[in-house]
């Protein structure tokens, strides 16, 4: 199951949108075989019947009354954006021309 | 009166109470101080001077018009860079946020502000908190006052650096596997990681959300305590939050009574894995809470084994889903990649990630894209899942016998810089006994237990049920009381001087 291909680990970085170069994909194929030999261990834990636990306290939805109340300024909410135009935030085009 | 930066968060807050000392005076101690030391140090990332000092000042000026204040007011802190604060800048120790200013406090800051304690700065760590050295920051790694060429541990190395350089008397932390009582333990110093929820998460920038939780740093147990008490509470911009009354934790670390408590040695944690001198120091200690009245009992968590593994699971699937939020669209570094004309948001996206995450935070996302794929979701995150369950039963089970569980907080002394770095899993098998009370959510706390062979702190690991955290403050101050006596004064009064660089 650990023998992730350069390939695999190539494919997970551009699904998690991370520009690998060449040197860390080499790296990242050796490091994350070794991880996953280690981790895989759980499967021989006695889970059969056991119930998955996702958090470790209850929880139920929280939510709250809707009604208008402060928040951050235009100019807060932009103020550590990388670009902006108009009160609005800018980003790159998602579309092609074609 | 002595030298303010030597003294307890207590201490101070006493003699700010009668007089004795001004929150200026104290401030500006501890400002002196960072300016002398921290350039050999690199504790801090961002030191708030000005800020402090109008914030004491101005807590100066309400005490001399008789103002009922918060005991701690005028009390300086430092506050991990992990915490938003509005006007000082927060980067979680990545080059992906290097400048920014968030427009909102944390909660938790708020806390702080709203009691008057100055804040001096914000704490060097792992970035975005991965890593268990604080040699993962992407603006330079943090040294251990203790021996400057190891790590102080992580990844908040930088608030546990900090109280043990005489650099502030207390921090704020976060510990999502173990990264205030792993740190605690390498500096010297105490780390409280309390109950998942009995302290908002809000503001704090997430790694893995159902582990992360805030807690204190100091010199002393009752300085933890005193911190823990202004820090928790139910939060509403929290949904994660628990609305239950903070258990009295302070009036706990007051106490320190262990007469008739039971105090379960955890099996699995103790023993083989686990330096000679680190277990001599951890059996001494357990025969100092005997000699206080306690009874002992061994127990066992037979799930233990597989923690780690879950962990490692769990801990990168939350973190690549909470790291997708750094798009380099609304915030943060936007990097346009080589060579590409007009490129698209989805090649600015990649580029910028490329560009402002560093490797271990580029592994855990990966690896965490991997365990959530379809294909292998059942086998590693969702057995996953199920050992969590395991190790929470454990837990219930070993509490029905013993009131607290202990053990060493790390199987080692601090190691040298670059030992582990090349080897993630050798990294990571150091939080193997601080990493099942994040996966079943129950506090713990880690104190000084003494010194190793090696001249180097070695730490002790107080564990309690859910919502029972002043229990841990019960047994870390009795522990505390014996072993100073023992040492004939604090441990940390034997951290070696450091050379004044500059200032003071």
């Amino acid at each position: 199951m650990a023998d992730l291909s350069r390939d695999d680990v190539a494919h997970l970085a551009s699904l998690a949108r991370i520009d690998l170069t060449d040197a860390e994909l080499d790296t990242m194929v050796g490091e994350l075989g070794q991880i996953i030999s280690s981790v895989e261990a759980v499967q021989q834990a006695p889970i059969g019947a056991v119930e998955p636990m996702s958090h470790p306290m209850p929880i139920t939805n929280v939510t709250r009354p809707d009604v208008v109340r402060p928040s951050l300024t235009p100019e807060e909410a932009l103020a550590g954006a990388p670009d902006s135009e108009l009160s609005r935030f800018a980003v790159p085009r998602i579309l092609t021309e074609d | 009166m002595s030298d303010p930066t030597r003294m307890t968060a207590a201490a101070l807050a006493d003699a700010l109470a009668s007089g004795d000392l001004s929150s200026e005076q104290v401030t500006r101690a501890h400002l002196d101080r960072i300016e002398g030391v921290d350039e050999t140090i690199g504790a801090y990332l961002h030191v708030s001077g000005e800020s402090a000092l109008a914030e004491a000042r101005a807590v100066d000026e309400r005490r001399a018009k008789g103002e009922d204040l918060h005991r701690l007011a005028g009390v300086p802190i430092a506050v991990k860079d992990v915490m938003t604060t509005t006007g000082i800048p927060t980067t979680a120790g990545s080059r992906m946020l290097e400048g920014w200013i968030p427009p909102y406090d944390a909660t938790v800051v708020g806390k702080l502000k709203a009691a008057g304690l100055p804040i001096l700065g914000k704490t060097n760590m792992d970035e975005f908190a991965m890593g268990s050295s604080t040699e993962r920051s992407a603006f330079g790694l943090t040294r251990n006052p203790w021996d400057l060429d190891r790590i102080p541990g992580g990844s908040g190395g930088g608030s546990s650096a900090v109280v043990s350089s005489w650099q502030a008397p207390f921090a704020t932390g976060t510990d999502t596997g173990g990264s205030i009582r792993q740190p605690a333990a390498l500096t010297g110093s105490v780390g409280v990681k309390p109950t998942y929820g009995a302290i908002s998460r809000y503001g704090l920038i997430a790694m893995a959300s159902s582990l992360d939780q805030a807690g204190p740093c100091a010199r002393t147990v009752l300085d933890t305590a005193l911190l823990h008490e202004v820090m928790a509470g139910h939060d509403p911009l929290d949904s994660t939050s628990i609305d239950a009354p903070v258990p009295d934790v302070v009036g706990a670390a007051r106490r320190a009574d262990v007469a008739g408590m039971r105090v379960g040695i955890v099996k699995e944690l103790t023993g083989e894995g686990f330096a000679p001198q680190v277990q001599a120091r951890f059996d001494e200690a357990v025969q100092h809470l005997v000699d206080a009245g306690a009874e002992v009992v061994e127990v066992s968590c037979p799930n233990f084994v597989y923690a780690l593994g879950a962990y490692y699971l769990i801990m990168p699937s939350e973190a690549s889903s909470n790291l997708a939020r750094f798009d380099a669209m609304r915030y943060g570094l936007r990097v346009a990649p080589e060579g590409v004309d007009a490129p698209s948001a989805e090649q600015v996206m990649a580029a910028s990630r490329d560009a402002g995450f560093g490797d271990e935070v580029k592994r855990r996302i990966i690896l965490g894209t991997y365990a959530l794929s379809s294909g292998y979701y059942d086998a590693y995150y969702g057995s996953a899942q199920k050992v969590r369950r395991l190790i929470a039963d454990d837990f219930a089970t070993a509490f029905e016998v013993a009131d607290v569980l202990v053990s060493p907080t790390a199987p080692t002394t601090a190691f040298r810089f670059g030992e582990k770095t090349d080897d993630p899993m050798a990294m990571y098998r150091g939080d193997i006994a601080t990493i099942p009370a994040n996966l079943a959510g129950i506090p713990g706390m880690s104190l000084p237990s003494g010194l190793a062979e090696d001249g180097l702190p070695a730490g002790f690991q107080v564990l309690a049920p859910a919502m029972a955290d002043d229990r841990l403050y019960t047994v870390g101050a009795a522990l505390e009381q014996r072993l100073v006596s023992a040492w004939g004064g604090h441990l940390l009064e034997q951290v070696p001087e450091l050379a004044t660089t500059k200032g003071a």
